[in-house]
């Protein structure tokens, strides 16, 4: 007995250390990319990049605000995975949830704010969460697979935009350009404090994270969907309907997704554009999720530090000769690395699955030190 | 003369110690039982022979040369064998597709009406008559287990080890399985015969290794010199066992089940369960007796709403539940202790104190009306739970995969039984549970059945049937075979109408 505690601590340390050690190898390969593809030290070229990221109280407002986003979608995944489900349509959920809060946003004559932006709030929430349900309803009725829907919905959603802003939403009285109207102040995020461009959507990621520990962690509904997420059987005789979880579990991802593309258009871009989603929020969101471990604190730290890399990416390239993609390969290396612990999990599972479904795995890290 | 011995054989997996100095030691053309609770080690030592592990430490001996087996496959070339408790066959196949599939022996293109020839001699020399053309699905248990067998002895395996071999059969399969190791063993095979089934052991075996704990605590004991089960129930679990369970003579009261004329089809649209109709009273243990898949669990999962009932009808309680949601049904004081509790009963990923409230999350006392959880009230009833259904565990943040077998069954009949019910299915209770488990859980059951409860209990093990049950029904193919008195029958009528035999009509 006194084992499994100890392997218990192991497990929580687990957590907070293989992403450390994902990291820090993700920037050891970064860091050969560079000496291969620059004339730089890769000591300079993060220098710069850290001092870019987090060097100063500037850089620092930057890094938060690039992170916003990326912990919105990535919320997102997470709750999905929670019940889970393997939501990768994060990125159209977040498109759709920015589009519908710009249609509330340019299409009402003027509203006074207090109306204005929780209207314009909701359309987001809800354009994201209604486009999480569709997914979600294929896969209950249907039994389609909600890796392949998710996807081919971000296709649909991006589209969408396209159509939206070279038609019913265009801003044809001020440019030609396919893009809305300038968001009305009436419905837009201001800054926290004056002199300050962090805007009141941190806030509400904030609400948003703590709403996601309270929701899975203390009440019975989301109690729900972390059984039918671990093991959906034991739910099903437990007398739960698992369809009505996993519906709301999309409802949520949806609707986290979209609340970060509303408050991307209202409180940092203006206008939506087709141009809008350069940047691929969905997915790094799902890098985001699986760094933080599907944990509250952990996905504010990885979305940070997601933040960070991209702020610091610029300076890196300015500063030095190195290119602002080894970000990419560091970004990418760090989710080898962690898709890869899950094979560690598996072989430290070993024993457990040994005593309960009597398979023998293989012995392969044994093996391989004997020989 | 010995063919097999392991010398000091051990094999720890980080901090867990499966096997600690373990010393084998089998004789050519004998039945060497290696007898133990579940998680003494057995099957861990077996799978080292069968290269499936490496050990830790220790030699293996075989046929005079120390051997290093890394694999299946070289245990196979050395004339090892394995016929694992669940039938590694593929279902689609042929039985002769099954045997050739992977064997060495193969050319380029299959010769399987060679393979044919060569595998029907062969059963025939073991009196295993198998139609080599035969589909595997349409194979009987006992037939697939011979298959099993024979693919083993197509390989020309000299050593065979049987991993609980009689666990899928009717008494008098495992007469006929007998007969066959008898005339393996009359050949000069060997055989290692895995179990925890003292009778059998003491039927079937030359000498016997126990294992307590990863540790030998008798080596190579000749079964002759055992006066009696007890004394190997001793060995096995180091201390005196009552091997009875006390049963009182039932005080029956209203009918709180009623099943009437169930048909119901399976996955695969195929007739489950037919014109079943039965009663369970107040105060009355009902055992479901029949060979694994012969309806017990389409049966079950009618009565909890878990799968569409066709035509017919359950009354709980007087109360038409035939076509209510799973949930509704619980809500009828009914309580359920699935049959495989880590896939059913339990979500291992979570703590104790999260599976105590499976069930009942979503009242009070555990949630208010608003939907949160009060965590302060279900900590304090997850204490008491563990304390009086004597839960051994660390504490109640401790993951319930983490547990012993036995703990997390004790954990699920715990929770079970203070839901208080009025009926308790309880679906294979004890299955691998080691004797001190499966006796508490019994007397637990039996204790809910004094204090007016009606159980349904399922098990495929005769002795739990018939030490536990006021009646027994016999099903066979989703109808029932007979419903007879408990203390009324014995294993032979119950083996009979198990292989769906009526007395009536003599032979089938």
């Amino acid at each position: 007995m006194k084992k499994s505690i100890l392997q218990k601590m192991g497990h929580q340390l687990n957590a907070v250390v293989f992403p450390l050690i994902a990291i820090f190898a993700a920037l050891m390969v970064g860091s050969l990319v560079i000496l291969l593809s620059s004339n730089s030290s890769p000591l300079a070229a993060y220098k710069a990049l850290f001092t870019g990221a987090f060097g100063s109280p500037r850089a620092w407002e930057d890094s938060i605000l690039k992170a916003i986003p990326f912990v919105f979608t990535a919320l997102s995944y997470a709750i999905a995975n929670r019940c889970g489900i393997i939501n990768l349509g994060a990125e159209g959920q977040f498109e759709m949830g920015a589009l519908a809060a710009t249609i509330a946003a340019v299409s009402f004559p003027p509203l006074p704010a207090i109306l204005h932006l929780p209207l314009t709030l909701i359309a987001g929430f809800l354009g994201g969460a209604l486009f999480g349900l569709i997914p979600a309803i294929l896969r209950v009725q249907f039994g389609a697979s909600e890796l392949i829907t998710t996807i081919m919905l971000n296709y649909i959603a991006s589209q969408l935009i396209s159509y939206s802003v070279n038609g019913p939403i265009m801003d044809s009285a001020s440019s030609s350009y396919p893009q809305s109207a300038h968001m009305p102040e009436s419905a837009s995020l201001t800054a926290i404090f004056p002199g300050s461009r962090i805007h009141w959507g941190l806030i509400i990621l904030l609400v948003c994270v703590i709403f996601y520990y309270v929701f899975l962690w203390k009440t019975t509904r989301g109690y729900e969907l972390r059984v039918v997420g671990l093991n959906s059987t034991a739910g099903e005789y437990a007398g739960m309907n698992i369809r009505r979880s996993i519906l709301r579990s999309m409802f949520l991802a949806g609707g986290f997704a979209g609340l970060g593309g509303c408050i991307e258009i209202i409180a940092v871009q203006y206008r939506l554009m087709m141009t809008s989603f350069k940047v691929t929020y969905g997915f790094t969101g799902i890098a985001v999720a699986l760094l933080g471990n599907n944990h509250p604190l952990g996905m504010l730290l990885s979305g940070l530090l997601f933040g960070g890399l991209q702020t610091g990416s610029l300076r890196m390239q300015t500063v030095t000769d190195a290119s602002s993609s080894v970000v990419l390969v560091v970004q990418a290396v760090i989710i080898l690395f962690i898709a890869g612990r899950l094979m560690f999990r598996i072989q430290h599972g070993r024993h457990l699955r040994h005593k309960t479904l009597n398979i023998p795995p293989k012995a392969m890290e044994e093996r391989g030190a004997e020989r | 003369m010995e063919i097999l011995q392991m010398h000091n054989v051990s094999k720890h997996f980080a901090s867990v110690i499966a096997n600690e100095k373990v010393n084998l030691s089998v004789e050519k053309g004998e039945v060497h039982a290696l007898l133990g609770e579940n998680g003494a080690g057995k099957s861990t030592l077996m799978n080292i022979l069968y290269g499936l592990y490496t050990p830790s430490e220790g030699q293996i001996i075989y046929k005079g040369e120390e051997v290093h087996i890394d694999n299946p496959r070289q245990a196979i070339q050395k004339g090892i064998g394995m016929v694992h408790q669940h039938f590694m066959l593929i279902p689609a196949l042929t039985a002769i597709e099954n045997v050739v599939l992977g064997y060495k022996g193969n050319q380029a293109v299959l010769d399987l009406q060679a393979a044919a020839g060569r595998f029907k001699e062969l059963a025939h020399s073991y009196k295993m008559d198998i139609d080599p053309w035969t589909r595997v699905e349409d194979l009987s248990v006992g037939e697939q287990q011979r298959l099993e067998i024979l693919k083993a002895l197509y390989r020309d395996a000299e050593l065979l080890i049987l991993d609980e071999p009689t666990a899928v059969l009717t008494p008098q399969e495992v007469d006929g399985l007998f007969d066959v190791i008898r005339r393996l063993t009359s050949e000069g095979k060997t055989i290692i015969f895995i179990s925890h089934k003292l009778t059998e052991i003491m039927q079937i075996c030359d000498r016997c290794t126990v294992l307590r704990s990863g540790r030998v605590v008798a080596h190579g004991l000749p079964i002759s010199e055992i006066p009696d089960a007890n004394k190997l129930a001793e060995l096995m679990v180091g201390k005196d066992v009552e091997l009875e369970t006390i049963t009182k003579s039932p005080q029956l009261g209203e009918v709180v089940l009623r099943v009437e004329g169930v048909n119901a089809r399976n996955s695969r649209h195929l007739p489950a369960l037919k014109n079943v109709s039965f009663d369970l009273r107040e105060g009355e243990i009902l055992g479901i007796c029949g060979v694994d898949g012969n309806g017990q669990s389409e049966l079950i999962r009618c009565i909890t709403g878990l799968m569409p009932v066709e035509s017919g009808k359950i009354e709980i309680d007087k109360h038409d539940v035939t076509h209510l949601k799973p949930k509704e049904i619980l809500g009828h004081k009914v309580s359920h202790i699935p049959e495989d509790r880590l896939k059913m009963g339990m979500v291992a990923a979570m703590n104790l104190r999260e599976n105590i409230i499976l069930m009942d999350h979503d009242h009070a006392p555990f949630s208010d009306i608003l939907g949160f959880l009060h965590w302060k009230k279900i900590d304090s009833y997850s204490r008491e739970l563990c304390e009086k259904y004597q839960v051994r565990t660390p504490g109640i943040n401790e993951l319930a995969g983490n547990l012993s077998g036995g703990n997390q069954q004790k954990l699920v009949v715990g929770r079970e039984l203070e839901r208080k019910p009025h009926l308790l299915i309880a679906v294979h209770p004890s299955r691998g549970l080691d004797i001190g488990a499966t006796k508490y859980i019994q007397q637990r059951i039996v204790e809910a059945r004094d204090k007016g409860a009606a159980v349904l209990m399922v098990s495929t093990e005769l002795d739990e049937i018939m030490e536990l049950s006021d009646r027994i029904l016999v099903i066979y193919e989703g109808e029932v075979m007979d419903i007879v008195k408990g203390h009324e029958t014995d294993r032979k009528t119950l083996g009979l109408l198990m292989a769906g035999v009526r007395p009536e009509n003599g032979h089938d």
